[in-house]
């Protein structure tokens, strides 16, 4: 049975211990000269995944380190909460899930070994289209089987880390939509190494924080049927699969935010006198900071409920969504806490609170909009009418 | 070769230490404990040691209470071979000259050929216990080292020692001790595969007993401690550049005496 633990364990702490370790390498300095030419952490990665940290969750017969996905959390947490941006990597912790669960075994010994070292970066995931949107079925990228290949064509938008990886994973149409039972058939997963693949553009987008992401454009891409997953018009189901646990870790990512603009702004408002005391001594100050921090514990339990049933391969889905919501409700309302009590002094560069806040937007926007993680709590966790 | 490194656990530099009730010692609530950086130097060097010969046992001793083990779990981590956890009771009061005899004990029952240990804990630096060691054992010993190099047959090692300007060196016969300085080398932090391979090494659990310790009171025992007298406010002197210039001189020279 799944329960919840109150404490770290011993190597719980040492894991913690030892991504700060890294990350205090990584100072505001860093991710500031970075945020300025939109250019991506490729030391700060590069060293993580040296020392296996975004390995984690891949099963040690494949090189991984086959741990839960409390500890992946707990790994992307200590990097939003000492200042950096694990939106930068986390998704090579994750994205490989598919693969693992649903790949087949040549497929899984070929390609898992080499993410866990790194060696492949497989951290981007192609689903988001102009045209569909939050309404994923609805994508018209198309995969059509041609002997061998299947060839690809179709666009997406807003697909990040494309230009630091090696490996994406894409969903696209095999069947269309009119010519399957439910419109969640017909969807494939594929595999694909985007390294020099003809008819493949990428451009690049410029976004409010460091983010790299972009748009994509296939004309005539063919890729080799060994690069589909699992089986052809499975792929929606099988990404269902993955997205409990991409929605506990973004919780984490979320929850370091958090924490980090409780601390700054607990130091700031403590030390900054004006009207003659500390301006956190007013309670105008005081209790926005207090309700972050209650809001914050609150998603950390909810973020735990689901790592602990996730962690113990039981049905999630709900809280998993509600953790991913609340956790990046908590950031934000911490981030405006933190913006606040900094006065002006929020807004400049070299206080990274403007950044952070930025950057912890996001997580209300992607990888899933809170308005749909709360049609999702209506229609499946309250049983009512689907609003969607 | 086998090296021993002796580690302390302290709280984290960047730790708001308390007073407790008692007056006496600090409050344990919300602390970080870590392994003293100077350890950490330590612990680096003997990690090298080995490398660089491409053999030999480096194992972490450390005394304390049941905290301690994190301590030694993390040096495992970053590459030792085992720990040994002093962990009694008996030890709780312990002065460095109680803790000194203690691992001497510890030392001389697992007989490595090197010692290596921090040049002083961060949480009290008293830096007494190497020496103290160095006496108990009749082993030589060298402080404050940047930089060693045991000779190719492990009989002597070579350690330079910081001093005002320049480095001392010393030619030490072994088994010698060595109290590892700032700079001595750049301690790498554990990998994930450190950590979990660490929670499979050995940490072996020492009792008094085991050592043939018999209870001794300290030498040395705390009276009281007190926290740092609030900061005076600073001044500001006003006036033209001119005047206020020369009453900082002024001040500077009588009042603060540092010019
Ligand atoms: C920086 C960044 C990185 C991203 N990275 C990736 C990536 O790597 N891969 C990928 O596939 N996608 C990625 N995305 C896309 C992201 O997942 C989508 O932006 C998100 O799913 C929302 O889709 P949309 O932008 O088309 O908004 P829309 O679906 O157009 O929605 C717009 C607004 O309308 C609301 N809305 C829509 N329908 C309803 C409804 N029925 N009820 C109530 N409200 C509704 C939404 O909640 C939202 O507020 C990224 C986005 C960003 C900003
Ligand atoms: C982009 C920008 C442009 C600016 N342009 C100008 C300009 O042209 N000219 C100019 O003179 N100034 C300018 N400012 C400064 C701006 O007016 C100040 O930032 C603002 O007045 C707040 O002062 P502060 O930043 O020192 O914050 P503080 O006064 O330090 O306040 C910090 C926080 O504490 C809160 N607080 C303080 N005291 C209390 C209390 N008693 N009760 C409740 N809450 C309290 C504040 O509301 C705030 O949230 C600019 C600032 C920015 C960011």
């Amino acid at each position: 049975m799944a329960s919840i633990d109150l404490t770290l364990s011993e190597e719980q702490r040492a894991l913690r211990a030892g991504v700060l370790e890294i990350c205090k390498r990584y100072p505001g300095e860093y991710w500031r000269d970075l945020d300025v030419r939109r250019e991506y952490p490729e030391k700060f990665v590069t060293e993580l995944t040296e020392a296996g940290y975004l390995a984690a969750l891949i099963p040690q017969e494949y090189g991984g380190a086959g741990l839960g996905i409390r500890e992946g959390g707990l790994i992307l947490e200590s990097i939003n909460y000492s200042g950096g941006n694990a939106g930068a990597c986390h998704a090579q912790m994750y994205i490989m899930g598919t693969v693992l669960r649903h790949g087949s075994e040549a497929q899984k010994r070929e390609y898992l070994p080499k993410i866990a070292t790194g060696a492949l970066r497989l951290q981007a995931f192609g689903v988001t289209e102009p045209n569909s949107g939050s309404d994923t079925t609805k994508l018209q990228t198309t995969a059509i089987r041609n002997g061998d290949r299947y060839v690809v064509n179709g666009q997406k938008i807003f697909i990040s880390r494309v230009l630091q990886s090696d490996l994406m994973l894409l969903l696209a149409r095999t069947t269309p939509v009119d010519r399957v039972k439910r419109k969640t058939d017909g969807l494939s997963v594929f595999l694909i190494d985007i390294r020099d693949l003809k008819g493949f553009e990428v451009r690049p987008l410029r976004m409010m924080m460091n983010h790299s992401t972009n748009a994509l454009f296939f004309d005539n891409v063919e890729i080799p049927i060994e690069s589909l997953i699992g089986e052809e018009g499975r792929g929606f189901h099988y990404i269902l699969d993955g997205m409990n646990a991409e929605r506990i870790l973004v919780a984490s990512d979320s929850l370091g935010d958090a924490r980090w603009f409780i601390e700054k702004a607990v130091a700031y408002s403590n030390q900054r006198v004006i009207f003659g005391r500390p301006i956190g001594a007013n309670q105008g100050v005081q209790f926005a900071i207090a309700r972050a921090h209650i809001s914050t514990d609150a998603a950390q339990l909810m973020r735990d409920k689901a790592a602990a049933l996730f962690d113990a391969g039981q049905p999630c889905g709900g809280e998993a969504n509600m953790a991913k919501y609340l956790g990046a409700e908590a950031a934000w309302e911490a981030g405006n806490a933190c913006i606040d009590c900094h006065g002006g002094y929020g807004y400049a560069e070299e206080y990274d609170v403007e950044r952070k806040f930025r950057e912890c937007r996001l997580y209300k926007t992607a990888p899933v909009n809170n308005n749909l993680v709360l049609a999702y709590v209506g229609e499946h966790v309250l049983g009512m009418p689907r609003s969607y | 070769m086998k090296i021993l490194v002796t580690v302390k656990q302290v709280p984290d530099t960047a730790t708001q230490v308390k007073i407790a009730p008692d007056g006496k010692t600090i409050d344990p609530t919300g602390i970080t404990w870590i392994v003293s950086p100077y350890d950490e130097f330590a612990v680096e060097e003997a990690l090298r040691i080995k490398e660089k010969r491409g053999q030999g046992e480096v194992v972490a001793v450390s005394l304390g209470p049941d905290r301690v083990k994190e301590a030694l779990r993390s040096c495992l981590a970053m590459g030792c071979d085992r720990a040994i956890h002093l962990n009694d009771p008996v030890w709780a009061t312990a002065d460095t000259l109680a803790t000194a005899k203690a691992l001497a004990a510890a030392i001389k029952q697992e007989g490595p050929q090197l010692v290596l240990c921090g040049r002083q804990a961060i949480d009290d630096d008293m830096g007494a216990v190497t020496a103290q060691l160095a006496e108990l054992l009749g082993w030589p010993c060298a402080y404050w080292i940047m930089e060693e190099a045991i000779d190719a047959d492990g009989k002597s090692v070579r350690a330079a020692r910081q001093v005002e300007g320049g480095l001392e060196v010393f030619d030490l016969p072994l088994p010698a001790i060595l109290a590892a300085q700032k700079g001595l080398n750049e301690p790498r932090y554990p990998t994930l595969k450190g950590i979990m391979g660490a929670k499979k090494k050995e940490i072996r659990d020492v009792k008094a007993a085991d050592l043939g310790w018999a209870s001794e009171p300290p030498q040395l025992s705390i009276v009281g401690l007190q926290a740092l007298p609030p900061r005076p406010p600073g001044r500001i002197i006003a006036g033209d550049v001119p005047t206020a210039v020369k009453e900082l001189v002024r001040a500077l020279r009588e009042d603060a005496k540092a010019i």
